[in-house]
């Protein structure tokens, strides 16, 4: 087993946290936009987080396997004078709720937290074990 | 004579081992606090580090080869592998399955790294005392 696997997991939970950072920061961007490229008001995306385990041991890192769409209800907002209001006068909304991706995001700014100081101790016990035998 | 010096710092290669290997579950345990389904894993490190110096505490592995002739190369195991990773028990379970408690895993990690540290000064004092005794004068 490599000295430097410590680095690897951390490192990709590094990754996937601020992978999950990022939608929520799509999906706060987008809280209000009525039609994307295809037309289709945006629907809010949530990251799944997996284990990677490597050979068996039930020690790896962790790693992103998937971007999926909300399928949450979209909102539909009473906009009547809106040209993109139906017949009733309602618009499609995006389903991205705020508070949800508020609380998404302080607790992947947790966990990157928690993995960045991970690394740096890590580190630091790696540079003490490198001056082992000096006087 | 070197296995002799070798084996007077095959303790503390074991601990520090150990120690690493620990490291690195409490790390996947961190790593892991979001992934849904993750069962929290740990070891006995005292456990584990008796089993690894073996019956007499110093090295000689509980698991050798026997040998029966003279001739016969002499084995133990080489990987300074736990084979015993156990499960932690949550004590506030969450809906999705996942078992990492956070202030656990934190707690665990910064105990670790000193006693990392510990069995790692007490290596270099043992590296400096065989040192002065193979000094001249």
């Amino acid at each position: 087993m490599s000295m430097f696997n410590i680095f690897d997991i951390s490192g990709s939970a590094l990754t996937a946290q601020a992978q999950r950072m990022n939608v929520s920061a799509s999906n706060l961007a987008n809280a209000d936009s009525v039609a994307g490229p295809d037309g289709e008001p945006y629907r809010a995306r949530q990251v799944m987080f997996e284990t990677v385990d490597r050979n068996n041991t039930g020690i790896g890192g962790v790693r992103v396997s998937g971007v999926i769409e909300d399928n949450a209800p979209m909102r539909q907002e009473y906009r009547p004078g809106d040209p993109l209001a139906d017949e009733a006068g309602y618009v499609t909304m995006p389903n991205v709720e705020p508070v949800h991706e508020m609380i998404n995001m302080i607790s992947a700014s947790k966990s990157y937290q928690a993995n960045v100081e991970v690394l740096n101790t890590s580190k630091q016990l790696m540079l003490k074990t490198l001056t082992l035998g000096e006087s | 004579m070197i296995d002799k010096i070798a084996g007077s710092l095959d303790f503390y290669q074991q601990a520090l081992g150990l120690r690493h290997q620990r490291q690195q579950v409490l790390a996947t345990n961190i790593a892991n606090a979001d992934t849904p389904n993750y069962k929290a894993r740990d070891f006995h490190f005292a456990e584990e580090l008796a089993r690894a110096a073996g019956p007499d505490g110093n090295g000689n592995r509980g698991l050798a080869l026997s040998t029966t002739s003279a001739r016969h190369i002499e084995g133990g195991l080489q990987s300074s592998g736990a084979q015993n990773l156990l499960y932690r028990v949550p004590d506030q379970p969450s809906l999705d399955g996942n078992t990492v408690d956070m202030d656990r895993e934190r707690v665990a990690f910064a105990d670790n790294s000193v006693r990392y540290q510990a069995a790692l000064s007490m290596a270099k004092s043992r590296i400096q005392g065989l040192k002065s005794a193979m000094q001249s004068e």
